[in-house]
């Protein structure tokens, strides 16, 4: 007995020091992919299994080896909860040899999965989180912030609407630290745009129903109301708004954070005239609307949204640098990510910064009123282009270590 | 202008009659929890679940049946009843005489099953139901709009609840009913069907939830989960009110409706919360709820 567990020991000791000799190329022979998200709970339907979708497609099109290894693609449910995805992600890591983490919505599970990918030293595309700290005091050099964040959201509706003449807002904010972010970036840029807060109302989440709220916004007075929640609260909080004739009676809503499944569950008639901001909309031109036809056949008929794209485009450009480099090591990946420009059907000369912020250009949008919508998810008109380094936080705010700071930063967020 | 407690009176009745409208709900949902817990001495936890299948059913009738609003009013609680009487028949009648908790267990079950499975099918963004054409639009009260279809919601909730409360009270069918929870060996014994009773009785109070879910419909995003986020709150109120007690869970269920939409004026964030403290002060000062019987 005891001659085989020598045996096997010794096999062990020479294949962790035959692991340790060879400069790491491709290690473990196979680049594994793990999409952790949301499968079945609120955010399934704008990331969920149609991110895993556009992560098969994108390994079949890169045409499913780099370097000659095998890639793979894995996923699995994070249940929205910070301790689930922590221990899938170090499972995912110390077991089944994944070299990096996708897509990863909800900001809490977000910045864990930052934590051990920084540690354990394994790449992190993040696509569908939001928090804008995964670039700034949280930022890591394996980590790649790719489709958005609520400091671009905010900046970009806040600004452009108070342009627009939306110039004194009041906030339904949901009562948790997302919210509170959200709140706070979009007053920021409304107030340097020139325009003013006059009021905010902190709801419970999840909240049902917003009547109430509503009204208290509308007692405000104020030009703009601002939604600084998501998923079924900015749902429920359009519908009721419509069915109060707020926006009939000239008070203009204002989603910070609206996916196009959000508008798709509503439908236009409910949102017509909505203001958003997003990093990417499927019929922009020839080659978006191209991937989107392909995606939209794998998901029955489901237009992709934003952070579906990114999942997709994402992965290419983390492949690409694979080859580039030579390696899968995840500093060494990371680091080529940010020297290679970004140019496919989703970003156009899109750029991976210091901090890990991708930037690229964002699209101020208005919803279609449903005389102009031609069929099922023809939603938005593109208002404006807000130029990449508008659109995201200057490096030098973010406190992010990685970076040099500006000096005197106020402490902030 | 004056104001009270530094609220100008306009927003207060703006709220206190929303209040009223969230009550509707509380009231038709915690009526029917407190029929099926009296009658069959069943905490039907399915009942949040069931509430989400009457929108459900509703949504389902107008885009495949073409049916709008005003038949699914009433075929929709059928419907969903007679999945209840099944329910009934199948599997909770098996749990007679059982402690109470194995009937929670069950019906807790259920709820998570039916839940997952509509969330398979239908994801989880919610579907869109619209408000029916005659009752479209809203009137200017003075102090503030009332979209018509919230003035509908009360008004069929009281009258779902009146009906309900004197069938019970005051009919022979309501009488036989009592007594049967009472003893239902001697009822049994003057030749009532018992069994059939109890059935028939779980199906309505499903069909109230059913309702419910109708009713809320075109206001609420029509969503899977619709009913786990408001199950909690009716059982705090079928809590308050006493379990088991009709008119009292009826009565609960629109004063804490209001309680709740005052809330949200002085102290927003506390608005989930308000219901629970309250049940927790009525718990400590009267165990058996505002209008339960000590027993």
């Amino acid at each position: 007995m005891w001659r085989t567990s020598l045996a096997v020991a010794a096999i062990l000791l020479a294949g962790a020091a035959q692991a340790q000799q060879q400069p790491a190329k491709i290690t473990d022979e196979v680049v594994k992919l793990g999409i952790l998200n949301d499968q079945s709970g609120t955010y399934a339907d704008l990331a969920g299994p149609g991110s895993v979708a556009a992560a098969r497609m994108a390994v079949e099109d890169f045409g499913g080896t780099v370097l000659g290894k095998p890639i793979q693609v894995v996923f699995a449910d994070h249940q929205n909860k910070p301790d689930v995805g922590s221990s899938i992600v170090n499972r995912w890591i110390d077991v089944d040899q994944v070299d990096a983490v996708v897509d990863v919505p909800t900001s809490s599970v977000a910045l864990a999965v930052q934590e051990i990918t920084r540690n354990k030293n394994r790449v992190h595309l993040n696509s569908t989180g939001g928090t804008s700290d995964l670039t700034g005091k949280a930022c890591s050099p394996t980590a790649v912030h790719w489709t958005y964040d609520t400091y671009a959201l905010a900046n970009g509706t806040g600004t452009a609407v108070v342009k627009a003449g939306g110039d004194s807002w009041f906030f339904l904010t949901a009562d948790y630290a997302f919210g509170h972010a959200l709140e706070q970036d979009t007053a920021n840029a409304v107030k340097k745009a020139g325009g003013t807060v006059v009021g905010a109302v902190r709801h419970p989440f999840p909240n049902n129903d917003f009547s109430s709220f509503l009204l208290q916004a509308q007692a405000s007075g104020a030009k703009v109301i601002g939604l600084a929640n998501a998923g079924a609260d900015t749902i429920n909080a359009i519908k009721q708004a419509r069915e109060f004739g707020i926006v009939q009676a000239g008070q203009r809503m204002a989603g910070l954070l609206v996916f196009l499944s959000d508008v798709h569950a509503l439908g236009l008639d409910t949102t017509q005239g909505l203001t958003l901001t997003t990093g990417w909309y499927w019929d922009r031109d020839e080659q978006s609307r191209q991937w989107a036809k392909r995606f939209a056949e794998r998901m029955n008929g489901r237009m992709p949204t934003m952070v579906q794209a990114g999942v997709y485009s994402a992965i290419t450009h983390y492949l690409n640098a694979i080859k580039a480099a030579g390696t899968d090591e995840a500093k060494a990946v990371v680091a080529q990510m940010k020297k290679m420009p970004v140019n496919d059907f989703f970003a156009k000369n899109g750029k991976v910064r210091e901090d890990g912020r991708m930037v690229h250009d964002m699209f101020l949008v208005q919803v279609k009123k449903p005389e102009e919508s031609k069929g099922p998810w023809d939603y938005y008109n593109i208002v404006r282009t807000i130029p990449g380094d508008e659109a995201f936080r200057p490096m030098n705010q973010g406190n992010c270590p990685l970076v040099q700071q500006a000096e005197a930063q106020p402490a902030g967020r | 202008m004056f104001e009270l407690i530094g609220i100008p009176p306009q927003a207060l009745f703006g709220q206190l009659l929303l209040g009223l409208i969230n009550g509707a709900f509380y009231a038709v949902l915690s009526l029917g929890l407190a029929l099926i817990f009296g009658l069959l001495n069943i905490i039907n936890f399915t009942h949040g679940a069931q509430y989400m299948m009457g929108a459900f059913a509703a949504w389902l009738l107008l885009n495949l049946a073409g049916l709008g609003y005003w038949p699914a009013l009433l075929l929709a609680p059928v419907i969903v009843g007679v999945t209840g009487v099944l329910i009934e028949r199948f599997l909770l009648k098996r749990l007679r005489g059982l402690d109470p908790l194995y009937g929670l267990l069950l019906t807790f079950g259920l709820a998570l099953i039916v839940e997952g499975a509509f969330r398979q099918v239908y994801g989880v963004s919610g579907l869109a139901y619209p408000v029916p054409p005659s009752l479209a639009g809203g009137v200017n009260l003075g102090f503030m709009f009332l979209p018509l279809y919230r003035g509908w919601v009360v008004l069929a909730s009281i009258v779902a609840c009146l009906v309900t409360w004197a069938v019970i009270e005051r009919t022979r069918l309501g009488a036989t009913l009592r007594a049967a929870t009472e003893n239902p060996a001697l009822v049994q014994a003057f030749g009532v069907n018992v069994p059939r009773l109890v059935t028939l009785t779980y199906g309505f109070g499903v069909a109230l939830a059913a309702f419910a879910g109708v009713l809320a419909a075109p206001i609420y995003s029509v969503h899977p989960l619709m009913g786990a986020n408001l199950i909690i709150v009716v059982f705090a109120v079928v809590v308050i009110g006493g379990m088991g007690s009709i008119l009292g869970s009826v009565l609960t269920g629109f004063g804490l409706g209001v309680v709740e939409g005052l809330t949200k004026v002085f102290w927003p964030e506390a608005s989930n919360t308000v219901i629970f403290v309250i049940m927790a002060i009525v718990l400590l000062i009267k165990p058996a709820g505002l209008f339960g019987r000590a027993t």
